[in-house]
């Protein structure tokens, strides 16, 4: 019918501004910066770039995991309140990430800072200040603060439609509170789970704010050194050999988890 | 009779390399009460919606009033349609349901007032004109979804099993309510169904459909007395089909003994497939019994008994006011009238049988059990 | 169990609103580092009306964040319509293309939109093309996926029939769209548009390589300040913001509050004539 001409601007427009854009990234990765000629070297040094990728991978897994382990248990009690407080927490969820989170990363930079609030606090108290700021710890909370509601949110979703009528079938097979949680609950949720881990894992992974105003020289990321090619060292055909990577490394760990999830739709949003 | 309005010529439609119409021919008289009936997937929506538009058949052509009409969009169509689950618009009350057609076509507002008054009326739905539609009972939904169809004065109204979701007292209601309104308003009325008590019950004519193709057309006392082929007698009311031979005019053999019967015409020695109905076979002794057989269940079902027999490891449905024991041994009686010859189709050998299904659900239930019950309580779901 | 996950979520809502607090604060401080307060005052917020820096950068994002939901909006609209009348390989290939802009990381994004600008700069012997139109580009594009997300899901709950039923009583497509089917996915439309217009409003990562000298953005200038001390005035706008948010969010929780109300009633109300 005419309807799916309706489609046509929009994949046109996508065409051209995305699918396009993704061509010239690869177009020069492949080309040299000087000469502009045919070249795998951008690509070859990626490799020298890998304990970079491997920090940035490491630390996004790290601040995942945290997301989900303190996600949960909030994304379930909030599933069990009534409507009403459903709303209003989730507004309450939500209501931080329209802020600038830029200026949110700050802030923690003034709390954590050696001479910020809460080493003030302790000095005041005769102590000495905690190293709490330049270090993969502050990333890895920078991170974990940054994109917790992006976990919890996908999380929700899954445990507020999960059918109440199930954890009473299991209950009344027996189940213990325990065995019923990790026997029926955990497992309907994992559609949950994943978006929320790939929610959480992308941003994080390809972050450089957050590592830049929380970090030191030795947590530089993936995204650090991307945004450097563009911005202060201008080599984009570096820039776009690691940005090539940084895609295919998401797309892998993606498609990764879809697996785990057993091709289960994946709940965005 | 009265003259013709709608045509359909070899109408085919395939979806996805699937055949869902295969080269249906059907003629549609003016003020004509025709319902399609037949199965899930049988292909009667198919037909409807290729009637009001919203499908084109891949191959063939629909004629109204003579007009080659397979390129009009349905808002052009001089037909209208009641949808399966009312499809009545949300966002708006019940007046404003009804006069959506004719605010649509501009009217001024003095007749569409007018219009709208009236149709509440026929429908009886005074003074719920300010009522939300998602407040409404499924009845009384029913009933805003055929007066938003009939307030445009249409031709002919298609309605898509509008009385499925409704239950059984309520549909019992309605029928007689449909029939009303659509001799009161002497319009043309397509009726799709599964239900084939209402299809009977309704219909000037009934087309039963299977797999895409017509199987039989004719008057409700046609389809039921004179089924065309297996398919059609199972479907409608209960059956006992059973193999034959029609050895001359008049005279059938099954099960080894001849019978005096009312058809003629076929070949000598032809197969044929004989169906008797539940209700014209009579219980008798043992001694005056045209065949005798073993009881194997009974079931009271309030009118009557529905009672399973075993004749030669073929079971028959024998509905009757006594009530025999099981394991007794009892003799049949039927009249000539009570047969009805057809002959071979490809459905012969596939229905008629009630031996495979009583044994299935004697196992799985103490109490007997008739299965092949159509009391309409069933969900179909088309396409 | 639920005790503990009640006293858990508190804490974890503490944590999410502990930087506000501190933003706040800062906002009233008549230092100019966060760390030491100096005493109360208001005059950040009147600095940050005299000083006519960081107002005109907030519109500069309004108009983006507004412009590019809109077309988004209408653009993603029409899309879902087409996606939703699709099938098989066809939808599957268009939704795989809805989904790069959103699995993608935003930095790959703004590097490969930055990339396309530069090649048609290069093309067009022009020395940037980088301005507002590149940056109005680049949140439309990735505005419409989420549009499209949140138009599909009403799209599929609304009874199929609907669109057949006003074309049955007369309406053209384009009259059943407008009459019909734009009141019931009404929802998904403006939940699309209003997440397109945050995500557009906040965006830095993929505006930062997009942007030029021309045309700069709140976040990216705050972004370029903080190479720089911060001055307090932008926590004053940080948390006159919050408050509009808020206000609005909390508006809008009402409103949500009483269509569900009403919904549930008309339920009441429908469950007991079936009974009757």
């Amino acid at each position: 019918m005419k309807t799916k001409g309706l489609a046509a601007p929009y994949l046109v427009w996508m065409a051209i501004f995305t699918l396009v854009p993704l061509g010239i990234v690869l177009f020069y990765a492949l080309t040299d910066s000087v000469s502009g000629s045919f070249t795998l070297a951008n690509l070859a040094r990626i490799g020298s770039y890998m304990p970079i990728f491997l920090k940035s991978v490491w630390l996004a897994i790290l601040s995942s995991a945290i997301c989900l382990v303190i996600g949960y248990p909030v994304a379930y009690y909030i599933a069990s309140c009534s409507p009403m407080k459903q709303r209003f927490l989730y507004m309450l969820l939500m209501l931080p990430m329209c802020m600038s989170f830029l200026l949110r990363t700050l802030a923690w930079v003034a709390l954590l800072e050696d001479t910020g609030i809460i080493n003030s606090v302790i000095t005041s108290m005769g102590l000495r200040p905690l190293p709490l700021i330049r270090n993969g710890g502050a990333v890895v909370l920078g991170m974990v603060y940054n994109y917790l509601p992006y976990m919890i949110m996908p999380l929700y979703t899954v445990l507020m439609k999960l059918d109440n009528r199930l954890v009473e079938a299991a209950e009344d097979l027996g189940c213990t509170p325990g065995q019923t949680f990790l026997r029926v609950t955990l497992p309907l949720s994992t559609p949950g789970i994943i978006s929320g881990i790939t929610m959480v894992f992308v941003p994080a992974v390809s972050t450089f704010y957050i590592s830049q105003k929380m970090g030191s020289s030795g947590t530089t990321l993936i995204g650090d050194v991307i945004e450097s090619q563009f911005k202060a060292a201008y080599n984009p055909n570096l820039g776009a050999a690691l940005s090539l990577a940084l895609m295919v490394l998401v797309f892998a760990c993606t498609a990764v988890m879809n697996r785990f999830g057993d091709g289960e739709e994946v709940v965005v949003l | 009779m009265a003259k013709e309005l709608i045509r359909l010529v070899g109408c085919t439609m395939e979806f996805d390399g699937e055949t869902i119409l295969n080269s249906i021919d059907l003629s549609i008289n003016d003020k004509e009460f025709l319902t399609l009936l037949g199965p899930s997937g049988c292909g009667k929506t198919t037909t409807l919606r290729i009637i009001g538009g919203f499908l084109k058949p891949t191959s063939g052509d629909v004629f109204f009033d003579g007009k080659r009409i397979n390129d009009i969009p349905p808002y052009e169509r001089q037909v209208n349609t009641v949808f399966q689950r009312y499809a009545l618009f949300p966002h708006l009350d019940v007046y404003e349901n009804i006069a959506f057609g004719l605010r649509t076509q501009k009217l001024p507002e003095r007749e569409i007032d007018e219009r709208v008054t009236e149709m509440l009326e026929v429908v009886s739905l005074k003074g719920f004109e300010d009522r939300k539609v998602t407040a409404l009972s499924g009845g009384q939904q029913q009933r805003v979804a055929i007066a938003r169809a009939l307030v445009n004065r249409p031709k002919v109204l298609l309605l898509d099993e509008p009385l499925g979701a409704l239950d059984m007292r309520l549909r019992k209601d309605m029928q007689q309510e449909l029939k009303r309104i659509q001799q009161q308003m002497e319009i043309t009325f397509i009726y799709v169904t599964h239900d084939q008590e209402e299809a009977l019950a309704m219909s000037d004519t009934v087309v039963v459909m299977n797999e895409g193709i017509i199987q039989q057309i004719g008057t409700p006392e046609d389809i039921y007395n004179e089924p065309r082929n297996a398919f059609v007698a199972d479907f409608i009311g209960e059956s006992n089909i059973l193999d034959g031979i029609m050895r001359e005019d008049y005279v059938v053999e099954t099960f080894g003994r001849r019978f005096t019967c009312l058809d003629k015409g076929f070949g000598k020695d032809e197969a044929v497939d004989v169906v008797v109905r539940p209700e014209d076979i009579d219980i008798v002794p043992v001694s005056e019994g045209m065949l005798t057989g073993t009881v194997t269940s009974i079931t009271f079902k309030g009118m009557q008994y529905d009672v399973i027999v075993d004749f030669k490891g073929f079971k028959w449905l024998i509905q009757t006011t006594d009530s025999p024991s099981v394991g007794e041994r009892i003799g049949i009686k039927i009249d000539p009238d009570g047969f009805h010859i057809m002959p071979k189709s490809k459905y012969s050998g596939l229905y008629g049988d009630y031996s495979s299904f009583s044994e299935e659900y004697e196992e799985l239930s103490d109490a007997d059990f008739v299965p092949g019950e159509e009391d309409g309580e069933e969900e179909w779901h088309e396409d | 169990m639920k005790t503990f996950n009640k006293v858990f979520t508190v804490l974890v809502f503490i944590f999410l609103y502990v930087p506000m607090l501190v933003l706040t604060v800062a906002s009233f401080n008549k230092g100019m580092d966060v760390a030491v307060w100096k005493g109360f005052t208001f005059d950040q917020y009147a600095a940050l009306f005299q000083d006519g820096v960081l107002l005109p950068l907030l519109l500069n994002s309004l108009i983006v964040a507004v412009v590019s939901s809109l077309v988004a909006t209408v653009l993603g609209t029409m899309a879902a319509l087409g996606i939703h009348s699709m099938s098989g390989r066809m939808r599957r290939l268009t939704m795989a293309i809805t989904n790069i802009p959103m699995t993608n990381p935003e930095i790959v994004t703004g590097v490969s939109l930055a990339l396309l600008f530069a090649f048609a700069g290069q093309m067009m012997k022009l020395k940037s093309v980088l301005g507002f139109t590149t940056l109005l580009i680049a949140h439309i594009t990735f505005n419409l996926p989420y549009v499209i997300l949140s138009v599909m899901p009403k799209l599929g709950q609304m009874d199929p029939d609907l669109r057949d039923a006003a074309m049955d009583l007369g309406c053209t497509p384009m009259q059943a769209f407008f009459q019909v089917i734009i009141h019931e996915i009404l929802p998904g439309i403006v939940s699309g548009a209003l997440m397109a217009f945050t995500m557009s409003l906040d965006d830095f990562v993929i505006s930062y390589f997009v942007y030029g000298p021309g045309f700069v953005t709140l976040p990216v200038e705050i972004y370029n300040y903080t190479k720089k001390p911060l001055h307090p005035k932008i926590y004053a706008l940080f948390t006159l913001l919050f408050l509009v948010i808020l206000v609005v969010m909390v508006g809008m929780n009402l409103m949500q509050g009483r269509e569900d109300e009403r919904r549930r009633r008309a339920r009441g109300v429908f469950g007991k004539g079936e009974a009757a």
